[in-house]
């Protein structure tokens, strides 16, 4: 298993999307005042500040908005992905997530921007939270 | 350029010459170079009542490294936003001394990345986690390059631009070291490869970090530093040096959000406001001092600071036109940039260094006659959340 980096709590912003992630839930939140799509996750809307947020359930589908395949990381913890691809992916309800992509046989040659990707939940040696991470539908 | 405010004017610089200096430390860096900058302009250490700080090289900001210097300031000024800073500092500098705040103002830098042997672009993540945004981005391992070959790469997918037009920033960037003995010097001391003008062709060919960004299109990491006198019309004056003007200084930040365009940075914002400010246009620019931590950044601030439009940069340098002695593009980085003199993790002083050099007639690579530089700081991360400043220098 992978042996990425994992968040660190408390931290009360982030919390709820990862305890998400262990129940392979993609989580956002959404404004009640102005209905603003909200992420990364915090606790005030930030188009209008309001407190009144509530959490939703993506379907996990989305589209690379862009990508760059990383050789070189002196991180340990990335050593055993070999060459891994990065990205920004919009997801269908409205939010653009860091993520990374997988299940490419090449990265440098099989992913594309635009191209549709479904969520995925990845389990990690490094630690209880499995990583959301996006494979080409 | 009737109207254009002349309040505020660099009069005094200094560059530390060496890359990789093993003799000193990064404050003793920042408090030499005010030495020699101060000397450079006739003027001495207890005229300065101006102290800006980026809270680096263990200075302590603006209050630690006034008590390190040994001076009482009235305005103590702790701008950091990264690589920027310099710019947004020298901004406030020009509005605290047109508001009648201080008459001396200094600027300093100093870092030891090299010979501390700071990863700065393949280290991510440094952070330990525990905090909002890294326990969204840590767990990508999402290195400070990748953040800026994503930009390159939308930026390739909307307008068609390629490596091979981005590799010209590299060349031009290379030839201009090639002429600069600090920079030649310091390509030995940190042990580059092929010390001489580069082709197209290699930097395609140089490894690929992070994709589509080669070797040859990252900057180095150096030691290094330096610090810049600002001073009011009335002590610029008087000064040793040729006064350079500061006429107009913009600043802005950008971030990633859930809609936005990532091929366009904080620059479309800050420079209009500087430019207003200094009721001049792009056009008219004979230096553009541009942060190249890489090619891209280059590129996306060539387009927003308005030397082309949105989309057509490819073409725009695709002539060789960014080096000094040729047309068909503004020159660019005449000191050899961050690719290939100094890039110690800041490289926004070195920006105005040069412009300052450029305006005075002093440059190693000398636009004959130049008059109106433009010093454009990024800072953080292309592609995620960065600061920009954008400073017009005039000469006298
Ligand atoms: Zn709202």
């Amino acid at each position: 298993m992978p042996n990425r980096l994992m968040p660190a709590f408390p931290e009360p912003d982030t919390q709820p999307f990862w305890e998400g992630a262990k129940r392979s839930e993609l989580r956002y939140q959404r404004c009640d005042t102005c209905q603003s799509i909200v992420f990364t996750p915090r606790a005030h809307c930030t188009a209008c500040g309001s407190a009144k947020l509530s959490w939703h359930t993506s379907k996990g589908l989305g589209t690379i908005y862009t990508y760059s395949v990383v050789r070189q990381n002196r991180n340990p913890a990335f050593a055993d992905l070999g060459a891994y691809a990065v990205a920004y992916v919009d997801v269908d309800e409205g939010f653009r997530m860091l993520t990374n992509i997988v299940g490419a046989a090449d990265p440098t040659k099989d992913i594309k921007v635009g191209q549709r990707v479904q969520v995925e939940f990845e389990a990690q040696t490094s630690g209880a939270f499995p990583v959301p991470v996006f494979r080409p539908v | 350029m009737a109207n254009q405010a002349r309040n505020a004017a660099i009069v005094g610089i200094y560059e530390w010459p060496k890359r990789l200096d093993m003799d000193v430390s990064a404050i003793q860096i920042k408090a030499r170079s005010i030495a020699l900058a101060l000397e450079d302009a006739g003027l001495s250490w207890q005229d300065v009542d101006g102290v800006y700080d980026a809270n680096d090289g263990e200075g302590g900001g603006g209050l630690g490294l006034s008590a390190y210097l040994g001076i009482h300031p009235t305005v103590i000024d702790t701008t950091q936003v990264g690589g920027s800073s310099y710019e947004f500092q020298a901004a406030h500098a020009m509005r605290d001394i047109a508001a009648g705040k201080c008459r001396v103002a200094v600027l300093s830098y100093g870092s030891k990345s090299a010979s501390q042997r700071v990863p700065i672009g393949t280290g991510g993540p440094r952070g330990a986690g525990g905090t909002w945004q890294e326990n969204m981005e840590n767990p990508y391992g999402t290195t400070l390059i990748a953040n800026y070959a994503m930009a390159a790469r939308r930026h390739m997918h909307e307008y068609g631009t390629t490596s091979e037009q981005l590799a010209e920033i590299s060349v031009a960037t290379r030839h201009h070291a090639m002429r600069n003995p600090q920079a030649v010097q310091a390509m030995k001391d940190l042990q580059f490869q092929n010390i001489r003008d580069i082709t197209v062709q290699e930097v395609m060919e140089s490894r690929m970090v992070a994709d589509p960004l080669h070797l040859l299109e990252c900057c180095m990491v150096s030691d290094g530093g330096g610090a810049i006198v600002i001073a009011s019309a009335d002590v610029a004056r008087g000064a040793k040096q040729k006064p350079v003007w500061l006429i107009g200084g913009g600043e802005a930040i950008k971030y990633r959000t859930n809609d936005g365009d990532i091929t366009t940075s904080a620059a479309a914002q800050s420079a209009p406001i500087a430019f207003g400010e200094a009721q001049v246009k792009p056009a008219e620019i004979d230096i553009a001092m541009i942060y190249d931590s890489f090619t891209i950044t280059v590129a996306v601030m060539l387009e927003d600071l308005g030397f082309c439009k949105k989309g057509e940069v490819g073409g725009y340098i695709s002539g060789g036109g960014l080096r000094y002695d040729r047309k068909g593009a503004v020159t660019l980085n005449t000191d050899g940039g961050g690719l290939s003199s100094n890039h110690p993790g800041m490289r926004g002083m070195f920006l105005l260094l040069e412009s300052v050099r450029q305006l005075r007639g002093q440059s190693t690579s000398q636009v004959p006659g130049a008059k109106l530089a433009v010093a454009h700081g990024n800072g953080g991360l292309l592609g995620g959340t960065h600061a920009g400043g954008t400073i017009i220098l005039a000469a006298d």
